[in-house]
């Protein structure tokens, strides 16, 4: 019988659900809700320079790669399931598909890291 | 005396291309199950009527079916509980149809012996084994398993894809790999650590949920989802 | 043995209250998507520099994106809740009690929670360096 290399896809999709549900609600709070709004905090919180500030600092760095790309793997192994849920035939071209969404979008995020 | 309407999906090989409802409005009393409603059908309505049963007490696991779209055990699901009715019984879902509520189960029993869901001993040892309550505790609850297949009629995903090795078939080999006697653990990986084996569940969770006998298939098939990737990530060290 | 096999209807999820939540449990992936998406491309604006930035910023407090963002929350916040339901199956077998194992979850995205808003906060009150 084949092994199947579901164990890779599945461990960052574990990562990027522990992460989001410890802390997925506050950053969407926060980012989309309090500081767009200035409630409680400032409109400034997320001010260019103090964003720059975060994404110049190694600890900045690997927070926001680590959000961005554990969410997108976790989503997209999550909804490339969906599919398959839906009665959807799913073959390794979708699978490769949805995948290699997360895995643009991590590293695009990983070269804008680099850039910034 | 009260009487609730009952609707059986009947199919009969030699006569139907398709399976068909059938109403029977069945006296009942409150301490009777849905299994001797069946039975006053058979006995007294319709002795055509095919369904499987034995013990009448939920541990045989011969009398599962869907009852109004649930998984149940019909020796210890209660007419009383569905009055007025009318209550919907079909064959367990995900299976195909023998006859009436008789499904055809040699699917699961092919997997059940494909898992090797038997101890598997270490090197010979002598005298008996020794097993503390505790190392019992890590593996009693999947021996509880009665092979009802509710779980697989719960199971969307078994359905979607009858290649799956299913909840009940892993939580079965599952007893033995948490077992302390046993030594077969590797063997088993070889079935689960496939893209049908435990990668095939999505953790519905509703197999848990209908089991009779709180086996909870769905922790023993994520349980698996960690040894497997262990064995996944970790098989060039043991080289 | 000429057996019956009854078809799957693709909407079979919609049959049972149990399968609906699990449902929406797994399309809440598709808004976690895009909420990671969003911090991609105001990650983007930011490289891009400060006007392009402030734009994205600026759209951010739109009625609609604030709509979204809440939508958004509600979602993600009944993954988290879900991910913790399902601990006590997922994680190997620990010395707590099932309600103890959900509980420490919630407890510990609480405390997580609170430090990041703590951490965002005191990073606000602080004057530009």
């Amino acid at each position: 019988m084949q092994r199947s290399n579901k164990p890779i896809f599945w461990s960052l999709f574990g990562a990027g659900g522990m992460l989001s549900a410890l802390i997925g609600p506050m950053l969407i709070l926060i980012t989309g809700i309090l500081v767009p709004t200035g409630t409680i905090l400032g409109r400034d919180t997320m001010s260019y320079e103090r964003t720059l500030a975060l994404a110049r600092s190694g600890f900045g760095k690997l927070a926001i790669f680590l959000v961005i790309s554990l969410f997108l793997f976790h989503g997209c192994h999550r909804a490339y399931h969906c599919l398959h849920d839906f009665g959807v035939h799913v073959g390794p071209g979708i699978k490769a598909a949805f995948h290699g969404f997360a895995a643009a979008g991590s590293l695009a995020a990983a070269i804008l890291l680099l850039l910034v | 005396m009260r009487t609730i309407r009952i609707e059986c999906l009947r199919y009969h090989p030699e006569t139907d291309a398709e399976p068909h409802w059938q109403t029977y409005e069945v006296p009942f009393t409150d301490d009777m199950s849905v299994l001797q409603g069946l039975q006053h059908i058979k006995d007294h309505l319709d002795g055509s009527l095919t369904f499987r049963w034995s013990c009448r007490m939920a541990i045989c696991g011969s009398c599962g079916a869907m009852v109004d779209g649930v998984p149940k055990l019909t020796c210890e699901t209660f007419l009383r509980d569905l009055y007025p009715g009318p209550v919907r019984i079909e064959a367990l879902n995900n299976f195909p149809i023998v006859r009436d509520l008789a499904i055809d189960q040699s699917d699961f029993l092919e997997k059940l012996q494909g898992v090797k869901a038997h101890l598997i001993p270490r090197e010979k040892e002598e005298g008996a084994y020794v097993q503390t309550p505790k190392q019992m505790d890590e593996y009693y609850q999947y021996s509880k398993c009665i092979n009802c297949l509710l779980c697989y009629a719960a199971c969307p995903q078994y359905g979607l894809n009858e290649k799956f090795t299913g909840p009940a078939a892993i939580a079965l080999a599952h007893r033995y790999n948490a077992d302390s006697r046993d030594a077969g653990k590797a063997e088993r990986l070889e079935v689960f650590n496939a893209e049908d084996g435990v990668w095939g569940c999505t953790l519905v969770g509703y197999c848990s949920e209908v089991c009779p006998k709180e086996v909870d298939p769905a922790r023993a098939v994520n349980q698996n989802k960690i040894e497997s990737a262990k064995d996944y990530f970790l098989r060039f060290l043991r080289k | 043995m000429r057996t019956y096999r009854r078809p799957v209807s693709g909407l079979w999820w919609t049959r049972n209250p149990f399968y609906l939540w699990y449902m929406l449990r797994e399309l809440s992936s598709v808004l976690l998507v895009i909420y990671a998406l969003t911090l991609l491309v105001g990650l983007a604006r930011l490289v891009q520099g400060v006007v392009r930035y402030e734009d994205w910023l600026e759209s951010l407090s739109r009625p609609g994106a604030v709509a979204f963002h809440v939508f958004t929350f509600i979602v993600v916040l009944y993954h988290a809740w879900t991910w913790f339901k399902v601990m006590p199956k997922t994680l190997p077998r620990l010395p707590l009690s099932n309600g103890a194992i959900v509980l420490s979850g919630v407890v510990a995205a609480l405390a997580a929670s609170l430090a990041l808003f703590g951490a965002v906060y005191l990073a606000g009150l602080w004057s530009l360096l």
